[in-house]
């Protein structure tokens, strides 16, 4: 048995993400900071991307995963984190949604 | 994120040892705290919780807005003995969220056919847990009443810390296994953590009900982890 028990090395963002950092490539880690109602993953759940807009992990079900990705590229860009909101489709000013009608906020930062 | 924190942390994920980041939300500083840091006010009262509960969270602090990413190991039950107990206890414990492995060196009592898809070790313990080391988010239920098989898994649980260590046997049976431990070097203190006879008492009787009782013992160790010890130093 490894020492990792019950550590998923080929899908854990955290994991990826060092290991992209040891290949020199930038990225940016997305964390599900709070959550209201329903929403789809819990408080703490990670998104990883690189500047190539390859991700690993999830925020929500799939349906936010989009905007993140594009929104990381640019804190890649200028190291600034930024805090994301999403919700109900029509009650915000994003694009995408939550379909199960939760709320949720991410915080996205550059990794160094 | 820091890249030396990302490192750190996952250091600690992948050692079994519970662990925190902590991001300052104005500023995205961040650090990391390992349990049993000390960390001062609001926001150490804060993340002394998130350990506890395993709840990540946002909170305000001296002003400030932090989040609180913890990230504690799976929590897990290693069980001596591959008794009729265990067979109820394993596929319980496994739905409860504890991961289940047995030992027992008895070749005749630790087979496929009783344990199907579990993590079944035919061998003594002190060979098992020299590869698989326990730690203090693991669970050891020890079942087979029989000292050579008991005794050394019981005094390593006790060492390495198992958020619970529970024996079954009769209070005579516990007595005697007291005085061999505190033979084996375990001091007083260590023995009064073992739960014997073992699981909270619901009046169990058969060794399914007996199994129940063991569950709701690790579950209660598990979700008072910390409380226990603090309200020992504050008395």
């Amino acid at each position: 048995m490894t020492q990792a028990i019950y550590l998923d090395a080929e899908r854990d963002p955290l994991l990826i993400a060092e290991g992209w950092m040891k290949e020199g490539r930038s990225c940016a880690i997305a964390t599900v900071v709070e959550t209201w109602g329903s929403a789809p993953r819990p408080v703490g759940s990670h998104l990883v991307i690189d500047a190539n807009g390859n991700f690993q992990g999830s925020v929500s079900g799939g349906c936010v995963e989009g905007a993140v990705v594009s929104e990381a590229g640019e804190v890649i860009a200028d190291g600034n984190p930024r805090m994301l909101e999403f919700g109900v489709a029509d009650e915000t000013a994003w694009r995408v949604g939550l379909s199960c009608g939760g709320r949720i906020r991410v915080y996205v930062e550059r990794l160094g | 994120m820091d890249p030396y924190v990302l490192k750190t942390l996952n250091a600690e994920r992948l050692a079994r040892r519970a662990a925190a980041v902590v991001t300052d939300l104005g500023d995205g500083r961040d650090r990391i705290v390992r349990e049993g840091d000390l960390v001062a006010g609001e926001l150490g009262d804060a993340i002394a919780k998130s350990f506890r509960t395993g709840q990540s969270t946002t909170i305000q602090a001296e002003g400030r807005s932090f989040f609180i990413n913890v990230h504690l190991p799976q929590p897990r039950l290693i069980v001596i003995g591959a008794v009729h107990i265990s067979q109820a206890l394993a596929p319980m414990a496994k739905i409860a969220g504890f991961p289940v492995e047995i030992i027992d060196p008895r070749t005749a009592f630790a087979t496929p056919e009783r344990f199907p898809d579990l993590p079944l070790a035919a061998e003594w313990p002190e060979d098992v847990l020299r590869r698989n080391p326990l730690d203090s988010y693991t669970a050891l239920a020890a079942l087979t009443h029989d000292p050579k098989i008991d005794d050394f898994p019981l005094k390593a649980a006790l060492e390495a810390g198992c958020f619970y260590v529970g024996a079954l046997g009769s209070r005579k049976t516990h007595a005697k296994r007291v005085e061999r431990l505190t033979e084996l070097g375990a001091t007083e203190q260590q023995i009064a953590r073992i739960d014997a006879p073992i699981g909270i008492d619901i009046g169990a009787s058969s060794p399914a009900e007996i199994a129940v009782a063991v569950l709701a013992q690790i579950i209660q160790s598990y979700r008072s982890r910390g409380v226990v010890a603090k309200a020992g130093v504050a008395a």
